[in-house]
């Protein structure tokens, strides 16, 4: 085998070679910290083979704040480069490595495994079961996308990153114009991660349909489960078009075939209609879920039922519906003639309507309520005005005609960063705060979340509110640089600083994790927050690992808040009640095939054929040998589980042993 | 909290100020259109701008009113709100508003996109003038067949004449964009799509490439001369009997992957190959796109692509990345 050793790691950057060096340090650190506590055993037992949808909803979250700060430096370096004119702190070729990566990273490894994250913590507790449908399979879930992961982010280091835009058009991403290894990362890296995400969206729509509590009917679920049943539909619809692309891409640039390419009658916007066909759902299954978040939250601390449940349910499977049929707006300028723009534009408009009953709806949720200003509802009152601005530029690209002086501009990014941050990052920190005394038995701090809130959030206007008037200008998207004599310059700056604000709201957020683990008051309380509605805040703080010592029965919507007001058996529950519960064992074979999956795809990024046909056929006997797997799983003794009830069931019954 | 607010509303003021003392309505060109088809979309994006301003205003009044009535107080401690599932005809009301909005929207919409197809009001009995675009990377080729003029990085127009461009590519795809002239349009390899513009004022116009497309893609940008009828006539004079003839050999050298000055030809390259034609050769040089970092793949060649490469002179040189 032809392998070019000298080649395989990147070199000639001082950047590049600063974070080599911090890689190595930092892999160094981990393995001596681990080995000196002695943590390897706890790790491997705890966590990396955990199937418990908690673990590993935690092992979501972490993977998507580190690539959070991954994709957030790459940010911070496209805004230090244009923050004046004529720079040249990057290159052309570094910074459309640098923008291409954001993308792809703060979409599909920040937003997704945050989101998917949350998921994997909340449903099944919101639900009222004691796991997902497929424990294992959301484990091996986890580890595909760990693996596609870790494999697109070693690509600037290792072989070199891709650099055709998150879009990857085609012929460009072709080994006609981009003839490195790069863009081999992006379509092998990705489908990896692709086919967790694909599971992931199967195991949910299992466990909603078949594991919810008894008496929760579809028009009982919470706003979130719905939300979440919704983007798993999307994702089981959207996401193979996607794999077919990213295939048909990596025979292309892999095998030398001819889908996209200009030559031997390759057609480009194949790729262009493939990507969008799943590049626009994809917007909404990461933008649905946090609309549930909002909806919990915005009932929470108002004090009251979520306003026009059934508009809003409607209006998400509307939302789900037209998200399939807008994918042509992404390229009205394509030459395609105004009868088809016309059917797009219309469509795509549409989509304003049922999104805009959902904010009236969250409006008249608050009216008439009690407002509480904690985290979780400031970064929820935050998005209102900030994604209405996000949503009216939507509807104005939207309309074709005038989308033809706004396309590929500043003003598209503007549009879609004023979208997703307040649309997705907003509620990814709406729900950590949220959620996390849940999960952890503390809550972060209010006094730090406040710099984090304000530092965000000016930032982030200052930073995207001035790319609408940059595209206007004429400011093209993904320019490294422009001249004194455009006039970009005061914007740009003012964007930059804002860049550097809204970072600085980041770094508050990690203090305020460290901080609150270390000095926080923790407490056992099952409902922290005092008014919350729904079944997850009906067990004891942090959750068990068998959720619920028995399933309740459900009456309402607001399933927790009815059997405060009513009462319920479930909360007068008696230690005789309590039966050993069945749950499944831990299993290593998801961290197995993840890893043969991770040097699989290396080697066939590498064009290392015969290496990759090896670790593809590893990753297959993972597969048999799971179909050889008899194991039952375990019972949770009686004792444990009335020894942890024991801590939020303060009721005599559960005092004397 | 009243003095949170008032910080918050100061710092927007300023905030505002900075952003418009930043750009002079001159400078957004969008808003400052010289054709009647730049025109006609900057006249939509204000009726959407009015809408669209109506819809953000309604939905902060509500949300500032009701966030201030509606906050916790110690006051209202044990205040209990009413558990209110919706109400039929408020929703009602509130998906019928937007639709009207949408339709609102929506029918100028579609008439615009069908009016920017045809030669704007008042020109239809001019004959247009032809020009043929080809993009490459990084540079703009322009060829007046009926002239038999080409031109690289530069077009001279007359004013009040409606202008066909025939979008097409060598390579990559790309996006032809004047935006004081015509909204933009993708040039395709082996597709060609059509765009009609006219100048109303003379004068020198920016264009420039805005689908991203490599490592030149920033510099791609090229001049619109809008001159008089006369002016335009005595420079076409001009070049026909003083540009330099262009070859095939030389047309190849154009196409690698390089930025370029103005050039200008007294003959176009349509008459060896026309890109937009579905079965167009192809003058395509995978090895000058290397870079001299990273792991290098394979390359693929057609036995068809690789006659011309012989062919074309000089392109084989390989290695080391061009452009800058």
């Amino acid at each position: 085998m032809d392998i070019k050793w000298d080649k395989i790691l990147v070199t000639g950057d001082p950047l590049i070679l600063a974070s080599q060096i911090a890689i190595v340090l930092t892999m160094i650190g981990i393995v001596v910290g681990l080995t000196y506590f002695k943590k390897w055993g706890y790790l491997w037992r705890e966590w990396l083979t955990s199937v418990d949808h908690k673990r590993i909803g935690i092992m979501y979250m972490i993977m998507g704040v580190l690539m959070f700060f991954r994709g957030g430096v790459d940010g911070l370096m496209m805004k230090a480069q244009t923050a004046v004119p004529e720079n040249t702190f990057l290159d052309a070729q570094h910074y459309n490595e640098v923008f291409t990566t954001h993308g792809v990273i703060m979409i599909l490894f920040m937003a997704m495994p945050m989101l998917i994250g949350i998921m994997n913590i909340v449903v099944p507790l919101q639900i009222g079961a004691r796991d997902v449908a497929f424990p294992q399979m959301n484990l091996l879930s986890f580890w595909l996308t760990f693996a596609g992961a870790l494999l697109f982010n070693i690509s600037f280091v290792v072989g070199g990153s891709p650099d055709a835009g998150w879009t990857s058009y085609f012929p460009l991403a072709g080994k006609e114009f981009t003839p490195g290894i790069g863009n081999n990362y992006y379509m092998v890296a990705i489908q990896i991660a692709g086919f967790g995400t694909l599971m992931t969206g199967i195991n949910f729509i299992v466990t909603i349909l078949k594991l919810r509590a008894p008496g929760m009917t579809l028009m009982k679920m919470p706003m979130f489960t719905w939300t979440t049943l919704i983007t798993s539909l999307i994702i089981v619809i959207a996401f193979p078009i996607f794999t077919i692309a990213l295939l048909l891409g990596a025979l292309d640039r892999i095998y030398g075939a001819h889908f996209f390419t200009v030559s031997a009658g390759g057609l480009d916007m194949l790729w262009a209609n493939l990507f969008w066909l799943w590049a626009h759902p994809e917007v909404y299954i990461v933008i649905l879920p946090a609309f549930g978040i909002y909806s919990e939250i915005v009932a929470t601390f108002t004090k009251k039922r979520l306003y026009g449940y059934t508009s809003m349910v409607l209006a998400i499977v509307i939302i789900s519906v037209l998200s399939m049929l807008v994918w042509v707006h992404h390229f009205y300028t394509m030459g395609v003639g105004p009868a088809v723009n016309s059917v797009f534009s219309i469509t795509t408009a549409a989509i304003a309507i049922p999104t805009g009953v959902k904010i009236f709806n969250w409006l008249f949720t608050m009216r008439k309520g009690r407002i509480e200003f904690t985290q979780p509802m400031m970064w929820t009152l935050a998005f209102i005005p900030t994604f209405t601005i996000g949503g009216v530029t939507g509807v104005m690209l939207g309309m074709a005609a005038t989308d033809f002086q706004y396309h590929n501009t500043l003003f598209l990014v503007g549009h879609f960063h004023y979208a997703l941050i307040p649309g997705v990052v907003y509620a990814v920190f709406a729900a950590i705060y949220y959620w996390w005394p849940k999960v952890f038995g503390f809550k972060l701090s209010e006094r730090i979340g406040k710099w984090h809130f304000w530092l965000f959030n000016i930032g982030f206007n200052l930073t995207f509110f001035p790319f609408y008037l940059l595209g206007l200008m004429g400011a093209a998207r993904r320019m490294y640089t422009y001249s004194a004599e455009s006039g970009f310059f005061p914007l740009y700056f003012i964007s930059a600083v804002g860049a550097f604000i809204m970072a600085a709201g980041f770094v508050a957020f990690a203090y305020n994790i460290y901080w609150s683990t270390r000095y926080a008051k923790r407490t056992t309380a099952n409902d922290p927050w005092g008014n919350t509605r729904t079944l997850e805040w009906a067990t004891a703080t942090p959750v068990p690992h068998y959720n619920f010592a028995v399933i309740p029965e459900v009456r309402d919507v607001d399933a927790y808040w009815d059997m405060k007001k009513n009462g319920d058996k479930y909360l007068t529950l008696e230690p005789k009640d309590i039966k050993p519960i069945h749950l499944p064992n831990n299993s290593g074979q998801p961290f197995y095939m993840g890893m043969m999956a991770f040097l699989a795809g290396l080697f066939l990024v590498f064009e290392l054929k015969v290496l990759f046909y090896i670790f593809a056929a590893l990753f297959f006997a993972g597969m048999i040998y799971r179909s050889f797997d008899y194991d039952e799983g375990y019972y949770v003794p009686v004792e444990e589980i009335i020894e942890k009830e024991r801590t939020w069931r303060d009721d005599s019954k559960w005092k004397a042993n | 909290m009243k003095k949170r607010k008032s910080l918050l509303l100061s710092a927007l003021s300023v905030f505002l100020v900075t952003l418009l003392s930043g750009c002079e309505l001159a400078e957004v060109i969008v808003f400052n259109p010289k054709g009647p088809q730049a025109q006609k979309i900057l006249d939509l994006i204000n009726w959407s701008l009015f809408w669209i301003g109506l819809i953000v205003a309604v939905v902060y009044i509500l949300f500032v009113i009701f966030v201030w009535k509606y906050r916790a107080r110690p006051e209202n401690e044990n205040y209990e709100p009413p558990q209110e599932k919706g109400n039929k005809v408020v929703e009602t009301i509130w998906t019928a508003i937007p639709v009207i909005i949408v339709i609102l929207l929506m029918i100028p919409t579609v008439t615009t996109l069908y009016d920017l197809e045809e030669v704007p009001e008042g020109y239809e009995d001019e004959e247009p003038l032809v020009i043929h675009v080809t993009s490459a990377d990084w540079k703009w080729i322009f060829s007046y067949p009926e002239e038999n003029i080409e031109t690289v990085n530069y077009i001279n127009i007359p004013v009040d004449r409606p202008i066909l461009f025939k979008l097409t590519s060598a390579g990559t795809m790309q996006s032809f964009w004047i935006p004081q002239l015509a909204g933009q349009k993708y040039t395709m390899a082996r597709m060609e799509v059509e765009l009609t513009a006219v100048a109303e004022e003379e004068g020198t116009y920016w264009g420039r490439n805005t689908s991203f497309n490599g490592q030149g893609f920033t510099e791609q940008e090229f001049e619109v001369n809008a001159m008089s009828q006369e002016e335009f006539d005595a420079w076409v004079k001009d070049a026909q009997q003083n540009a330099p003839k262009l070859t095939e050999e030389m047309y190849a050298k154009i196409l690698e992957p390089s930025h370029m000055g103005k050039e200008t030809y007294s003959n176009t390259h349509l008459e060896w190959v026309d890109h937009g034609d579905h079965h167009a050769k192809t003058y395509l040089n995978p090895e000058m796109y290397r870079l001299d970092y990273g792991y290098p793949g394979k390359t693929f060649y057609e036995e068809h692509d690789r006659v011309i490469k012989q062919h074309s002179a000089g392109s084989n040189d390989g290695g080391g990345h061009s452009g800058h």
